[in-house]
């Protein structure tokens, strides 16, 4: 217990990273995510099939993959960054970067779901009205699609705030990484600092879970 | 606007193909301005698919179709100005399930017509009011009744001015008690001298409004007529035994 009070200040420094990871890589997911579905279900050939390529990648590719390509190939190698003055600010965007690259594959494949349980009935309806189909994405079947899917999109975002944990790899120093160093310096007590992380975690992802599913009750649409 | 003879959508020679099977065979139809036709025929036998070829909800593999003597376009953005031009009513409403009625009615208008906000809801209203649900206005399609929510669906294709008006089916999905309500405002819109193709089976509203009965059955136009020609006395055998199936009860 002793440890985990002795670090409180670098324990919430590093939750407040993790959280600050989390909720951008998480905007982004949605918004990336958003545009891949819409490429998915297109009726341009060369759209699908790009976005089909670009999810099918990145779903498959481990995320720890994912974000040592960012932090040593796209950082390091090619040498391309968003500042290099400041390694913790460039950490942290290569890390969004990769957690967005990655999670917005399960967000587009969330919401390709959802779209599959919009009616036929309500795209030819708003094609009848003289809706082009971007229109009839935005205005019509994405917000359909979108409150049929609030609960399994809230699953993606409680592993998304898991995933920030391998971020690990890519040296920026979120809570997991603090974890790591107090593991090292107090070896007597490896069961309480566990024990008091996953905790952290859950308060994290618990009221998600529930703010999600209480969303999804409340803009369920009725049929 | 009355009937003048003067063609509003003419199909020439339009054949269309769902895999092997030929779903429209060789139909040539005019359809003049201000005219109510109603296509009626056995299922299966190309109603529908030839109501949804007209705003291109299908498209045709040979032929051609004309709307005001201009070809229907292929896609883009050409395409959904020529069916903003075309209200569509379905068998099954497909109101937008997420909005709400006002909302429903007031879509198309502001986004496709740039109408201003407020002077579409205030024309809404005024259709909602004609097709007797203005006090439905703010309510989710699903709390209204299957008469109410077609009459909803016709008041959202009204609201894009439409120069012709296609019925898939508007009744075959409701209650017998709703039937009449929506048969009424249908009525009322071919009065005004609406251009309506309907598909329908309901001889009432065919006998009252239509100026021409289209008989359709395995893909072809097998026989076409005046309501009262078709009803009493068909030409051909195979719309004797069409009829005689469904006046038998």
């Amino acid at each position: 217990m002793s440890a985990l009070i002795e670090n409180f200040d670098a324990i919430i420094a590093g939750f407040w990273s993790t959280i600050r990871l989390a909720a951008m890589s998480a905007v982004l997911s949605l918004l990336l995510g958003t545009l891949l579905v819409a490429l998915r279900v297109s009726p341009v050939p060369v759209l699908r099939g790009m976005g089909t390529l670009y999810v099918t990648i990145l779903r498959n590719t481990p995320l720890t993959l994912v974000l040592l390509f960012c932090a040593l190939g796209i950082s390091n190698t090619l040498q391309l960054n968003f500042d290099v003055e400041d390694p913790a600010f460039n950490g942290y965007w290569l890390a969004v970067l990769g957690l967005t690259a990655y999670t917005s594959t399960f967000v587009c494949e969330t919401l390709r779901a959802g779209v599959n349980t919009v009616p036929m009935g309500q795209a030819e309806a708003s094609r009848a009205i003289g809706l082009t189909f971007a229109q009839s994405m935005r205005m019509v079947i994405l917000p359909q699609a979108f409150r049929a899917v609030i609960a399994p999109l809230g699953s993606v975002l409680i592993a998304l705030i898991k995933n920030t944990t391998v971020v690990i790899v890519a040296g920026y120093a979120e809570a997991a990484f603090v974890m790591k160093d107090m593991l090292y310096e107090s070896a007597g007590t490896v069961v309480m600092v566990f024990l008091g992380f996953a905790a952290g975690y859950m308060i994290l992802t618990l009221p998600v879970g529930y703010l999600t599913g209480w969303l999804a009750r409340r803009l369920a649409v009725r049929r | 606007m009355k009937y003048s003879g003067e063609p509003l959508v003419v199909l020439e020679n339009v054949n269309k193909y769902f895999g092997d099977l030929h779903v429209l065979k060789d139909i040539d139809l005019a359809v003049g301005r201000g005219e109510v036709v109603v296509v009626i025929g056995p299922s299966g036998g190309g109603k529908s698919t030839l109501c949804r070829t007209i705003n291109r909800l299908e498209t045709i593999d040979s032929g051609k179709i004309t709307l005001d003597g201009l070809p229907l376009p292929q896609e883009g953005r050409a395409l959904a100005r020529l069916r903003s031009e075309v209200g569509m009513v379905f068998q099954s409403f497909n109101l937008f399930a997420h909005k709400t009625i006002l909302q429903n009615v007031t879509l198309g208008p502001v986004k496709v017509r740039k109408v201003p906000k407020a002077q579409a809801e205030q024309e809404a209203m005024a259709l909602l009011e004609r097709v007797g649900i203005a006090s439905q206005a703010g309510k989710y399609p699903a709390q209204l009744s299957g008469g109410q929510q077609q009459r909803a669906a016709i008041a959202r294709a009204l609201a894009m001015r439409p120069k012709l008006m296609l019925f898939d089916e508007p009744t075959s999905a409701l209650d017998p008690e709703m039937v009449a309500e929506v048969l009424e405002v249908m009525t009322d819109l071919a009065r005004e001298g609406m251009t309506m193709i309907v598909v329908t089976h309901e001889m009432g509203f065919a006998r009252s409004a239509a100026r021409r009965v289209v008989f359709m059955a395995d893909g072809q136009i097998v026989e076409e007529s005046t309501p009262e020609e078709f009803f009493t006395e068909p030409r051909t055998e195979r719309a004797r035994d069409f009829l005689s199936k469904i006046l038998r009860h």
